[in-house]
């Protein structure tokens, strides 16, 4: 194939108005006018959205999973960020 | 299925780290997600991307019978619906390549192992849609089939493919939906149109039978694909759940089936049906069903007349990217 590969975007969407924009899938596109057209055709056939981005998936940085256990198990061991850490006195019914 | 060749032997078992298999499946058996980068043995990956890309491939090729009548379709109504759905499989097979390319293979490589028949497609595509009444069946049966294997399919332990698999179960539906009620509007028409509705349910009721593969005892894939959870039912399981569904909607719209085998057990509720003609299923997955070398020039012709298309839009974002860089 002497055909050069076109390229990988990552789409989210927001579905309404008042929450974030979700993941999506992706799509091939040579650009990011045409990535976001082909969005729109492969994503949101039935209304599913009212705002789209598109990001070239290069651009996108991850955590090695392989090294998940130093990068979120701290938290594990912070259990008074949770409110159910502190009894409240019986006679507060709520806080 | 839709990945029927699956169902031949099993390749490679190569030689993974026990102790990484082990931890490996203790997750699969927790019902964790995998997601792309997550160690998995090879023979996973091997299985997922063929099964996913041939998935997709069945998709697009699925494509093909249904555009036969779009300029045909009795009515703008009809037309616009037949629009939409090829269009959704399309879609589907788009979810599908990105799911297989998560998987580390790249979207032009899956291309042409379609392209070059090294990738199989299902046998139930190479069938011709010989009437109008074909696209009411093939939405009634060759949908519900699918729908029937893709459900579980949503649950399966890798993370790409079962979200895909619930986007494209949501949309099935519809897919299902219009080609029955293609086929009772038929069925109130005259007496020609119902003997068109019964001619493609004769026609496509046993191709739709062998979308589920080869029979239990033939079928060679299924240990490690259920081990693995890629897989929750069996052939034959699903074959039969199938039958039991769509023998009361045959009821319903007032025609036969063309099985003189299918009769209801009263003790097991299920209806208990003929065996389809096995050797016509291999020989269509060989390559040598009816409409296979049409379906493949197709797609090929299709792939090389947008090649144009292809190099122009990249050659614009070349040169609208040099301009940016320059400006």
């Amino acid at each position: 194939m002497s055909e050069q590969a076109t390229p990988l975007w990552e789409v989210f969407i927001r579905a309404r108005n008042g929450m974030s924009h979700r993941h999506a899938g992706s799509v091939h596109a040579a650009d990011a006018e045409m990535a976001l057209q082909a969005a729109r055709d492969v994503y949101t056939r039935r209304g599913e959205g009212l705002s789209i981005w598109v990001v070239p998936s290069a651009a996108i940085i991850a955590n090695d999973p392989d090294e998940k256990g130093e990068m979120f198990e701290p938290t594990a061991s912070k259990i008074y960020r949770h409110p159910t850490f502190y009894e409240l006195p019986d006679e507060v019914a709520n806080m | 299925m839709y990945t029927q060749a699956l169902n031949n032997p099993a390749v490679e078992a190569g030689v993974e780290d026990e102790e990484k298999l082990a931890a490996f499946q203790a997750r699969i058996d927790r019902e964790e997600k995998i997601e792309p980068n997550d160690w998995m043995p090879a023979a996973y990956r091997k299985t997922l991307v063929r099964q996913i890309s041939q998935h997709a491939h069945s998709e697009v090729v699925g494509m093909l019978p249904e555009g036969n009548w779009v300029t045909r379709a009795p009515s703008l109504k009809r037309k616009a619906i037949l629009l939409a759905k090829i269009q959704d499989e399309g879609g589907h097979g788009l979810y599908l390549y990105s799911a297989a390319e998560t998987l580390g293979v790249s979207r032009e490589e899956l291309v042409d192992q379609l392209l070059t028949g090294k990738a199989k497609y299902s046998s139930i595509f190479n069938y011709p849609t010989l009437n109008w009444a074909d696209v009411g069946a093939v939405g009634w049966l060759v949908d519900g089939a699918a729908i029937m294997n893709q459900i579980p399919l949503c649950r399966c332990s890798f993370g790409p493919y079962s979200r895909a698999m619930i986007r494209i179960c949501k949309e099935e539906s519809f897919h299902q939906r219009q080609g029955y009620d293609l086929l009772v509007a038929m069925m109130k028409g005259t007496a020609e149109q119902q003997e068109m509705v019964q001619d493609a349910v004769n026609r496509l009721w046993w191709p739709a039978l062998m979308m589920f593969g080869p029979s239990d005892k033939d079928s060679k894939h299924s240990a490690a694909s259920m081990k693995w959870k890629i897989k929750r039912f069996t052939n034959d399981e699903l074959r039969q759940k199938f039958v039991d569904a769509t023998v009361p909607q045959a009821k319903v719209l007032g025609i036969s089936l063309p099985d003189i085998d299918l009769k209801l057990n009263e003790e097991t509720g299920h209806w208990e049906h003929g065996e389809p003609d096995w050797d016509e299923f291999y020989n269509t997955i060989q390559g040598n069903g009816i409409c296979n070398k049409q379906r493949m020039k197709d797609r090929i012709k299709a792939h090389e007349d947008g090649a144009w298309v292809r190099e122009a839009a990249q050659a614009y974002a070349a040169k609208q990217a040099a301009k940016k860089s320059a400006a």
